[in-house]
């Protein structure tokens, strides 16, 4: 981008961006001495125009998650104007001016809440002193309100607008150095404000990257093996070539290997690109697109075959220990009662609304991208390496994204729109169908865990032992199959190990929300749940129990403080004592075929619980009734009508993660639309209550930890109404549907 | 081949064959790019406008069946965003990513067109062609039921 052009605060030197998330999670005891950050400047987020009018840059990019509101939020708090006075304008990938612009993880409030408070502040500070010296009075004697700096004594006021290009002149005053609010005198943070893009939604405005529409341009499809990494080896392009409105036909050769580790970005795929005046008409070629394919070894694998590997790998000894501390066998043959289970999940899909889509120009040797992703710098890099072209040659844009949910951490998409723009020489929409995006997803891995665990003559957990069979290759599990030596009840339980093997995998697997943990909450949290019945306790008093017991130091670990990223036991019992509370937990009625069920997960530095009650009619279809969600994710809530909305996020994609599955015969993806691979219905929707327990934490993100408890929950009320236990997904498998 | 339509009382004469689904004629022909491409087979609803009051799903609705019908798109509902539909979804906050959210604006508009106060259940029973991946639900049915006090049923969308 221009930022000359765009700033009225004229640019200074720019810095490097890079963030370490490390420094920005530290408790708040921490936030009062900040170490140095990335040298961020005022300038570069902020420009005033004469007016007063304030528009600040929101770096990252905006999927639904509402940080294209709060980012901004933080600045114009410690800049202190009034929201009202606001606008908001997106940036341009541009990491070195405006520090990570990606967005996952549930990280962008954590990285963002020191350094763009800073930013803030430093800019106002910037005014104050422009204006002291005009006025000739100390620093000290001014004030600022709503976007004036204000002198008592005389009674001076002056608007920002007036002091901007002077501001902008001054250097810049170091980030660690400025002074922050004290949180109660907050007038945006802590105030719901609501999306800054919702008035352009409702009036239909063209804000995503499907809508982006050049002169000129032609609109691309690419047909592609439904058994991943097939490749093209003949096909009728003369025919397609003649069909109405078709321009191109290219065949794209691919550079990805096939291996049993498939990283999450391993090279193009091969197909058949077909470029058309309208997506239709590229779409409607496709139809007559007959392709001959060499499937490759991806054709032997299959999902039936995979769950007998699975069935014997549990069997086996383990292929790598995660964790492993006391003496869990012995622990096991010594318990009073054991209890063994077995739980399945399947690989899934993002679906995101929006499908896959990139807009790219190539003109004079220069690359201009209009892209919808999650982690844009990676895509940049991505695509200099794939199109041996220079960083400084490319633009890109970033458009409102339909829905990420992590897909969009991977830039195939926009590899494929860059690629077939520079073969071509015309700007090219590249836009996936719905079936291209459901059979070549980066899917959430799938899993096969053997639990078993041992309960003392008191019903108190004294063994917990975890075998988590997945895919990789023996040294790498797949991309978002990682489980964590910290998965709870590891470091409370006193004899524990954690294993995994792994199966080769020719196919793409990536990060789904909350990664991992959306299908090891269920796993854990459902289990937990059936010791409580072994052990005839309260599955919420049985929970809170283990989270009193004395820590284990976990080999590795010993001797390391413990940090935001280490379970905190007494932030996971604040929250399931809450949600225990906000739903009657304690008074709840059990009727025939109806209860309440709770699970609690910690991840992504947010801790939350949740609490389901459900029906269950004769013929196994499960209705929620009702949702209580409570999360801790520390000291601020910083936009409070977003927050909530992730809240329900989380609970209504959780549901949905319970009844979708992603198949593969002969290599193939079964799935293709939204019939064989449902979203949750509003029908199916139950009231949702989302409560805060606030705590002496920094403020970290909502995009994960809201969705992992629902899956659990969900399963424990079907366990209590039912006596049937649900430990395979999706519900269909375990015999059960959504009504 | 020319094909005449009417939309958001304006007269459109397009040059397109007959079996192209209306919604790729509003996106890439006449630029109304408010209208959502979801799924292809009317399963999510993203596609939805209103013809002759009726929600339907453009991306099934060949434009050859629709001509001299009136068809209106978000665009359509007001050029300002005045019509209730969207100041209740505008007041409640609805939309995260927001790219359905024209399509479940366009159903909820003619649900309340035929049914100005809905009950709970034919809400649900009217917005369930329309997928959220992200979960707005809780506040789509906020917002249609303050629409609905509003008095959305004397402005036609």
């Amino acid at each position: 981008m221009n930022l000359n052009r765009r700033s009225f605060l004229k640019m200074s030197a720019v810095a490097s961006g890079g963030f370490t998330l490390s420094l920005y999670i530290k408790p708040l005891a921490l936030a009062q001495a900040p170490p140095k950050q990335a040298d961020l400047k005022p300038q570069a987020f902020i420009r005033i125009a004469p007016d007063g009018t304030t528009t600040i840059m929101a770096r990252g990019p905006e999927m639904g998650q509402g940080i294209k509101t709060i980012l901004p939020m933080m600045i114009a708090e410690e800049l202190d104007v009034d929201w009202k006075d606001v606008r908001v304008e997106q940036a341009d990938l541009n990491e070195a001016v405006y520090g990570s612009q990606s967005a996952g993880g549930s990280t962008s409030t954590p990285k963002s809440w020191e350094p763009l408070r800073r930013v803030g502040a430093a800019g106002r500070q910037m005014l104050v002193q422009t204006a002291a010296q005009s006025w000739g009075v100390p620093v000290s004697e001014c004030t600022t309100k709503s976007g004036c700096v204000l002198h008592a004594a005389t009674g001076k006021q002056v608007g920002y607008g007036e002091l901007a290009a002077k501001a902008a002149k001054l250097p810049c005053p170091a980030l660690d150095q400025v002074a922050l609010k004290d949180p109660k005198d907050y007038c945006i943070i802590g105030k719901s404000q609501k999306g800054i893009d919702t008035h352009s939604i409702v009036t239909g405005k063209p804000l995503y990257g499907i809508d982006v529409a050049l002169p000129g341009m032609l609109f691309a499809v690419i047909e592609k093996c439904l058994v991943f990494g097939g490749k093209v080896k003949t096909a009728n392009l003369d025919q397609i070539k003649q069909m109405p409105g078709v321009r191109h036909v290219v065949v794209i050769d691919g550079t990805l290997t096939l291996a049993g580790f498939t990283p999450p970005e391993p090279g193009m795929e091969p197909g058949v690109a077909i470029l058309a005046d309208t997506w239709w008409h590229a779409q409607k070629a496709r139809k007559s697109l007959k392709v001959d394919w060499d499937y490759g070894p991806g054709a032997t694998q299959s999902s039936d075959a995979f769950a007998k590997q699975a069935e014997s790998l549990l069997q086996a000894a383990p292929g790598n220990t995660v964790s492993s501390y006391g003496d869990v066998d012995s622990a096991l043959k010594g318990a009073a009662k054991v209890v063994e289970a077995n739980y399945t999940f399947p690989f899934i899909a993002h679906a995101t609304l929006e499908p896959m889509n990139t807009t790219a120009q190539w003109k004079d040797g220069k690359l201009e991208i209009w892209t919808t992703s999650q982690a844009p710098g990676g895509g940049l890099a991505l695509v200099v390496k794939e199109l041996g072209i220079s960083a400084t040659d490319v633009t890109v844009h970033l458009c409102r994204v339909g829905g990420g949910f992590g897909r969009r951490l991977m830039n195939d998409y926009m590899v494929e729109a860059a690629y077939l723009a520079k073969q071509v020489n015309v700007p090219v929409k590249l836009l996936w169908a719905r079936e291209d995006d459901m059979t070549h997803d980066a899917y959430r891995a799938g899993g096969f865990v053997g639990l078993k665990a041992g309960l003392d003559a008191q019903g108190k957990l004294v063994a917990w032992r975890h075998h988590l069979v997945t895919y990789g290759d023996g040294k790498q599990l797949a991309p978002g199959a990682r489980i964590s030596a910290g998965e709870f009840p590891s470091g409370l339980a006193p004899n524990y190990a954690l294993y995994t093997s792994a199966m080769p995998l020719m196919l793409r697997t990536g990060y789904l929300r909350a990664p991992g943990d959306n299908a090891y909450a269920f796993v854990a949290q459902s289990f937990l749940d059936e010791l409580a019945a072994a052990a005839g306790r309260d599955p919420l008093e049985f929970q809170l129990d283990i989270l009193k017991y004395a820590p284990v130091a976990v080999p590795g670990e010993a001797g390391k403080p413990k940090g935001p990223q280490d379970l905190n036991p007494e932030r996971m019992r604040g929250v399931l004592e809450l949600v225990a509370e906000k739903s009657g937990w304690a008074n709840r009625k059990k009727e025939p075929g109806r209860a309440m069920g709770i699970a609690g997960y910690f991840c992504h530095l947010g801790y939350f619980a949740e609490v389901a009650d459900v029906s269950v009619d004769k013929d196994n279809k499960i209705k929620v009734n009702h949702v209580w969600a409570a999360g801790d994710v520390g000291s601020q809530i910083i936009n409070p009508i977003a927050a909530e909305s992730m809240g329900f996020g989380g609970v209504v994609e959780g549901m949905g993660h319970m009844q979708q599955e992603i198949t593969l015969v002969d290599g193939k993806v079964q799935q293709t639309n939204f019939h064989q691979h449902p979203l949750m219905r509003m029908k199916q929707i139950p009231p949702i209550e989302v409560y805060w327990r606030k705590t002496d934490f920094s403020p970290t993100g909502l995009g994960e930890p809201t969705l992992p408890p629902i899956l659990p929950a969900v399963g424990n009320a079907v366990f209590a109404a039912t006596g049937k236990r649900i430990r395979t997904l999706p519900l269909a498998k375990s015999g059960f549907s959504w009504a | 081949m020319p094909v005449e339509l009417t939309i958001n009382n304006v007269a459109k004469t397009v040059e397109v064959e007959p079996d192209t689904p209306l919604l790729w004629v509003l996106r890439d022909t006449l630029n109304l790019h408010g209208t959502k491409y979801g799924c292809g087979m009317g399963l999510c609803g993203a596609c939805t406008v209103m013809v002759a009051g009726q929600a339907v799903r453009s991306c099934l609705t060949q434009v050859s069946t629709v001509v001299g019908k009136p068809i209106t798109t978000i665009e359509g509902l007001s050029p300002d965003g005045s019509h209730p539909v969207q100041v209740a979804w505008e007041t409640i906050d609805v939309p995260q990513c927001g790219y359905c959210q024209a399509g479940q604006i366009m159903s909820a508009t003619a649900l309340l067109s035929k049914t100005p106060h809905p009950t709970d259940a034919e809400i649900d029973a009217a917005m369930s062609g329309n997928l959220c991946r992200c979960g707005t639900y809780p506040r789509i049915r906020q917002a249609i039921q303050l629409a609905a006090k509003s008095g959305v049923a004397v402005q036609k969308g």
